[in-house]
C-alpha cells in the first residue's frame, strides 16, 4: 500500500469512529436535558435519577467524540497537506468558526453542567446542558457545511496561477443546499441514533426489573424519538437524494448500479454487477420508483454510469470517474435498512405497549432491545461511508482529485505507523468505553446525591 | 496593521490562551502522584480541573482551526512536516481526555491507580512537546519548494531533536510544572496547598536556570531584536516575582505572574518570528511568512469579523467558570472517596 491508500484508510477509520460517538453526544445531549427539564418542572425524584444516570452514559460517550475529534482537526494538515494548502482560503472558514462558536461553548457548558450541581441555581444548572446542546448542534451544521464544499463547491473562484481555490462568497458556502439538506438529514439521524440507545437501556432495565419507575418514561421518551427522527430522515433524505443528482449524478447512478440512461428507472432492490462494475449480471427493481426519488417524476430520465463517465472523460480529461460501485450500492441500502429496522422495532414496542401494555418477556424481546442501540449506528456509519466513497475520484468534486491531495513529504511508512497506531489506540478505547458502559448499565441507578448549595466545608456533589 | 499581522497576532493570543490555561492543566497532571498520598487528595486535586480542562483545550483547537482559515500554507506545512511529534501530542490529549473522565466512573482501586499514571505520563510528554515544537520553528527548518510552488519541510524526525530545541522543551516541562503547582496551591486546602506550594517553589527555580539558558541562546543565535529582548525581561521580572509570592505563600500572586510568564514566553517567541511564519534554514526565499502562507483579504476580513465579534462572549462565559469554580477543594469534601462514583455511592 502507498501512503495515499494508507492515508485514505487512516482517514476512513478515523471518522466513522469519530462518528460513532459524535450522533450518540449529539442526540443524547438533548434527551438529557429533556429529563432534566421534566425535573425541573415536577421535581420528581425519578426525574432526577434518570437525568443522572443518562447523564453519565453520555458523558462515557462525549468524552470519546471529543478526544477523537481532535485527531480530525488536525489530520488534514498531516495526511492531506495539498489538499489543505488546495481549499484552506474556504475550508479554514467553517473549521475555525466551528472552533471559536461551538467548541468553545459545547465545552465549557457541559463543563458547567457536570461539576454545577452544587453550584448554580436550579434553573441555570438547567440551562447549562441546554447550551451545551445547542453547541452541538452549530458544531455539526459548520463541518457539515465544510464537507458540503467538498461535495457541491460554491461560492469560490480559482486563484490567478490556478494553485488552490479562493473563498468568493462565504454566504454561499454556509448556506448552500447541500449544507442544508446535510443537516437536516444527519441531526435527525442523531437522535434516531440517541433514542435507540435509550429505548435499548430502558427497555432492558424494565426487562430485569430495576429502577423501572425510572426506566418507563425514558423508554417512552426514546421510542417516540425514534419515530419521530425516522419521519424526519425519510423526508430529508428524499430531498437530500434530488440535490444530489442535480449535483453528482454518478453518485446516484452508482447508488442504484444504474448502469445506461432511463427514463422510467428502478429502484433496485438487489443487483449482481460484473466485477469490473461495467455491467449488471441480475437485477430485481421496483419500476419507476428511482425515477420518481430523483426527479420527483415517475417518467423521468436517471442517468447511468457508463454515459456518466463518458460525458466526465470529456468535460475533466482522461481518467476513471466510476466509484466503488458495489460499495455505494450496499452502503446506500444498508442505511436505509438499518434505520429501517430501529424503527419499525421501535413501532412494534410502542404497540405492543399502548394502553399501558408491559413489555413481552420473550427471548427475541432480550435480543431486540440489546441490538436496538447498534442499529441506527450502522445506519449511520453506512450513511457516511456511502456519501465520502461515492464522491470517490474527487476528494473535492470537480476540482481535486483525492490522489492530489496527499501529502508529498509524508512517507508511507510513517502514515502506517500513525495509521496503525491510531488503529490499535481506537480499538482499546473502544473496548474500554463499551466495558465501562456495561458496567455503569449492569450497577444501575444507584442513590443520587441532590445538589445542596454546599458552603464551604461541605460535601461536593459531583467530585472526579 | 494589516489583516495579515492582525491574524499573526490573533493566532499568538490563541497560543497564549492554550498554554497560560493548559499549562497548568499540564503541571497539575504531572503532579499528581506527587502531591497527592491517597484518594481523596488525588480526586481533590483533579476536581480542580474538571470544570475546566476541556475548555482550556479548546484553545488548542481553535489555533489550529484559525491557522487553517487564516494561513493555510503554515497548517499544512507545519503539521505535515513535524508529523511525529504531532503524533504522540494527539496520542497524549486522547488518553488524556479519557483519563479524566473514566477514572471516576468506577470505583476499583486499579483502575483508578492506572488511569493516573496515565494522566501524568500523558500530561508530561505534550508539555515537553510543544517546547521542542516551538523552539524548533523559531529556530528554523529546513524548508524546500516544491515542483508545485509549495514550502515543504525537508527535514526528517530527528532534526527536530536539536539541542536548542530539547532545551526549549525542558524549559515549557518545568515551566508548565510550576505553573500548575501555583493553580494548585491556590486551588485547594490542607496538605496538598502546602506541598504544591513546596514544589512550586524548587520546579520554579529549576525553571528560573533553565528559562535563563533557553533565553541567552535566543538572544544570541537566533534573534535579538528588541521587541524580543523586552519580552524576554517581563517574562524574567514576572517570574521572579512569581517566585517570590510562592514564598511569601501568596498563591493567587503567584499563579497571576506564572501566568505572565507564559504568555510573555509565548509572545517572545511570536516577536522573535515576525513577519514570518516558519523561517526556513535554506534561507529567506523559501520561508514563510504572513503574506506568502496566508489565505486571500476576503477570507482574512470574515474571519476578522467573526473573531471580533465571538472572542469577547468566550472570554466572558469561560472567565465566569472560572469564577463559579473559585473556591478551595478540601480532600474532606470528597465523600466516600473511596467507593463514591462521581455523584452516586455504590457500596
Ligand atoms: C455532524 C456532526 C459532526 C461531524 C460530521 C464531525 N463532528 Fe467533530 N464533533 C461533533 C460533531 C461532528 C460534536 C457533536 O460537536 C462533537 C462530538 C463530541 C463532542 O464533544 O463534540 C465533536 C467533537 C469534535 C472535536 C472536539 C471538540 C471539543 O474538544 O469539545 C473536534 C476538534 C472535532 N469534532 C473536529 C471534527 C472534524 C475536523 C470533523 C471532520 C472530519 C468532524 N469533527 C466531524
Ligand atoms: C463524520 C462523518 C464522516 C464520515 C463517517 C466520513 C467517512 C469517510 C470515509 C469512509 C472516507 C473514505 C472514502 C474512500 O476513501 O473511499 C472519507 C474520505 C474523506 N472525507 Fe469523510 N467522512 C465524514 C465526514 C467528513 C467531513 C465532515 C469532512 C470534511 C470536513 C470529510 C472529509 C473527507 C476527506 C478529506 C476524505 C479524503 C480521504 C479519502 O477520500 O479517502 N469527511 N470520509
Ligand atoms: C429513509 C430513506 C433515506 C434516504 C432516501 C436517504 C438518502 C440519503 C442520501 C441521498 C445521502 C447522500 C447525501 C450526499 O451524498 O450528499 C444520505 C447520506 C446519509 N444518510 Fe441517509 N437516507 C435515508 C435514511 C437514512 C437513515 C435511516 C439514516 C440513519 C440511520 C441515514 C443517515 C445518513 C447519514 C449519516 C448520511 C451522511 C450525511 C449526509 O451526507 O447527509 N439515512 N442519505
Amino acid at each position: 500500500m502507498n501512503a495515499l491508500d494508507l492515508a485514505r484508510w487512516q482517514f476512513a477509520i478515523t471518522t466513522v469512529y469519530h462518528f460513532i460517538f459524535v450522533p450518540i453526544t449529539i442526540g443524547s445531549g438533548f434527551l438529557v436535558a429533556g429529563l432534566q427539564t421534566a425535573w425541573y418542572r415536577t421535581n420528581k425524584d425519578k426525574y432526577l435519577k434518570a437525568t443522572k444516570f443518562f447523564g453519565k452514559l453520555f458523558l462515557i460517550n462525549f468524552a470519546i467524540g471529543v478526544v477523537t475529534g481532535i485527531v480530525q482537526e488536525f489530520q488534514f494538515g498531516m495526511n492531506w497537506s495539498s489538499y489543505s494548502r488546495f481549499v484552506g482560503d474556504i475550508f479554514g472558514a467553517p473549521l475555525a468558526m466551528e472552533g471559536l462558536l461551538a467548541f468553545f461553548m459545547e465545552s465549557t457548558f457541559l463543563g458547567l453542567w457536570i461539576f454545577g450541581w452544587d453550584r448554580l441555581s436550579k434553573k441555570m444548572h438547567l440551562a447549562t446542558i441546554w447550551i451545551a446542546s445547542l453547541g452541538t448542534l452549530l458544531s455539526a451544521y459548520f463541518i457539515l457545511a465544510a464537507n458540503a464544499f467538498m461535495q457541491h463547491p460554491t461560492g469560490y473562484g480559482m486563484s490567478a496561477n490556478g494553485t488552490r481555490a479562493e473563498l468568493k462568497s462565504i454566504v454561499a458556502v454556509l448556506t448552500q443546499k447541500t449544507a442544508v439538506s446535510a443537516f437536516f438529514h444527519t441531526i435527525p439521524s442523531a437522535f434516531l441514533v440517541a433514542g435507540s440507545l435509550f429505548a435499548g437501556i430502558a427497555g432492558w432495565m424494565i426487562l430485569k426489573k430495576r429502577d423501572v419507575d425510572v426506566a418507563q418514561p425514558v423508554l417512552k421518551m426514546g421510542l417516540v424519538t425514534i419515530i419521530i427522527s425516522f419521519v424526519f430522515i425519510a423526508i430529508s433524505g428524499d430531498y437530500t437524494s434530488r440535490v444530489m443528482v442535480q449535483q453528482q449524478p454518478m453518485k446516484m447512478a452508482a447508488a442504484e448500479s444504474l448502469y445506461e440512461t432511463k427514463a422510467n428507472a428502478p429502484f433496485s432492490l438487489f443487483t449482481i454487477g460484473t466485477l469490473d462494475g461495467s455491467r449488471p449480471v441480475f437485477q430485481i427493481g421496483l419500476p419507476s420508483v428511482l425515477s420518481f426519488m430523483s426527479t420527483g417524476n415517475f417518467n423521468g430520465v436517471v442517468e447511468g454510469v457508463n454515459d456518466l463517465q463518458k460525458e466526465y472523460v470529456t468535460k475533466y480529461g482522461e481518467g476513471n470517474y466510476k466509484p466503488n460501485i458495489p460499495l455505494a450500492y450496499w452502503s446506500f441500502r444498508l442505511m436505509i435498512g438499518f434505520g429501517a429496522l430501529a424503527a419499525l422495532l421501535a413501532l412494534f414496542l410502542l404497540w405492543r405497549m399502548r394502553k399501558g401494555g408491559s413489555l413481552p418477556e420473550s427471548k427475541f424481546m432480550h435480543l431486540s432491545l440489546r441490538a436496538l442501540p447498534f442499529l441506527p449506528l450502522l445506519g449511520t456509519s453506512f450513511g457516511w461511508i456511502f456519501t465520502e466513497s461515492a464522491r470517490q475520484p474527487w476528494v473535492v468534486f470537480g476540482l481535486m482529485k483525492t490522489a492530489d491531495g496527499v501529502s508529498p513529504t509524508v512517507s508511507a511508512g510513517n502514515v502506517a505507523f500513525t495509521m496503525i497506531a491510531f488503529t490499535l489506540l481506537y480499538g482499546v478505547l473502544a473496548v474500554i468505553e463499551f466495558g465501562l458502559m456495561v458496567r455503569t448499565i449492569r450497577v444501575g441507578v444507584g442513590k443520587p446525591v441532590e445538589g445542596n448549595n454546599a458552603n464551604d466545608g461541605q460535601p461536593l456533589t459531583m467530585a472526579y | 496593521m494589516s489583516l495579515n499581522s492582525f491574524w499573526f497576532l490573533l493566532i499568538a493570543v490563541l497560543w497564549v490562551g492554550y498554554f497560560v490555561l493548559e499549562g497548568f492543566d499540564f503541571g497539575v497532571g504531572i503532579l499528581l502522584p506527587f502531591v497527592s498520598k491517597n484518594q481523596a487528595e488525588r480526586r481533590a486535586v483533579l476536581t480542580t480541573l474538571g470544570p475546566v480542562w476541556d475548555g482550556n483545550e479548546v484553545w488548542l483547537l481553535v489555533a489550529g482551526g484559525a491557522t487553517f482559515a487564516a494561513f493555510p500554507e503554515w497548517y499544512a506545512t507545519l503539521f505535515s512536516g513535524f508529523y511525529l511529534p504531532l503524533f504522540l501530542i494527539l496520542v497524549s490529549l486522547i488518553v488524556r481526555g479519557v483519563a479524566f473522565e473514566y477514572r471516576s466512573k468506577y470505583g476499583k482501586e486499579s483502575w483508578r491507580g492506572r488511569w493516573d499514571i496515565a494522566i501524568t505520563i500523558s500530561s508530561l510528554l505534550p508539555a515537553l512537546l510543544w517546547g521542542v515544537a516551538f523552539a524548533n520553528i523559531v529556530r528554523g527548518v529546513p524548508l524546500t519548494k516544491s515542483a508545485a510552488g509549495a514550502m515543504e519541510y525537508s527535514g526528517g524526525f530527528f532534526n527536530l531533536l536539536n539541542p536548542y530545541s530539547l532545551l526549549g522543551g525542558v524549559t515549557t516541562l518545568f515551566l508548565f510544572i510550576s505553573h500548575g503547582a501555583y493553580f494548585l496551591a491556590l486551588k485547594t486546602e490542607g496538605e496538598i496547598r502546602v506541598r504544591a506550594n513546596k514544589m512550586g517553589q524548587q520546579a520554579g527555580l529549576l525553571t528560573a536556570l533553565l528559562a535563563v539558558l533557553f533565553f541567552a541562546w535566543t538572544l544570541v543565535s537566533v534573534s535579538h531584536r528588541s521587541w524580543v529582548v523586552g519580552g524576554v525581561t517581563i517574562a524574567v521580572v514576572s517570574w521572579l516575582a512569581a517566585l517570590y509570592s510562592n514564598f511569601r505563600a501568596r498563591e493567587g500572586w503567584a499563579f497571576l505572574y506564572s501566568a505572565i510568564t507564559t504568555a510573555f514566553v509565548v509572545i517572545t517567541l511570536f516577536l522573535a518570528l515576525y513577519p514570518n511564519v516558519m523561517p526556513s534554514s535554506n534561507g529567506e526565499d523559501t520561508s514563510l511568512n504572513i503574506f506568502n502562507a496566508s489565505s486571500t483579504h476576503y477570507t482574512l476580513k470574515v474571519m476578522t469579523v467573526v473573531a471580533v465579534f465571538l472572542t469577547p462572549f468566550v472570554l466572558l462565559y469561560q472567565g465566569w467558570t472560572y469564577w463559579t469554580f473559585r473556591k478551595r477543594i478540601n480532600p474532606s469534601q470528597i465523600a466516600n472517596a473511596e467507593t463514591g462514583v462521581l455523584d452516586t455511592i455504590h457500596p
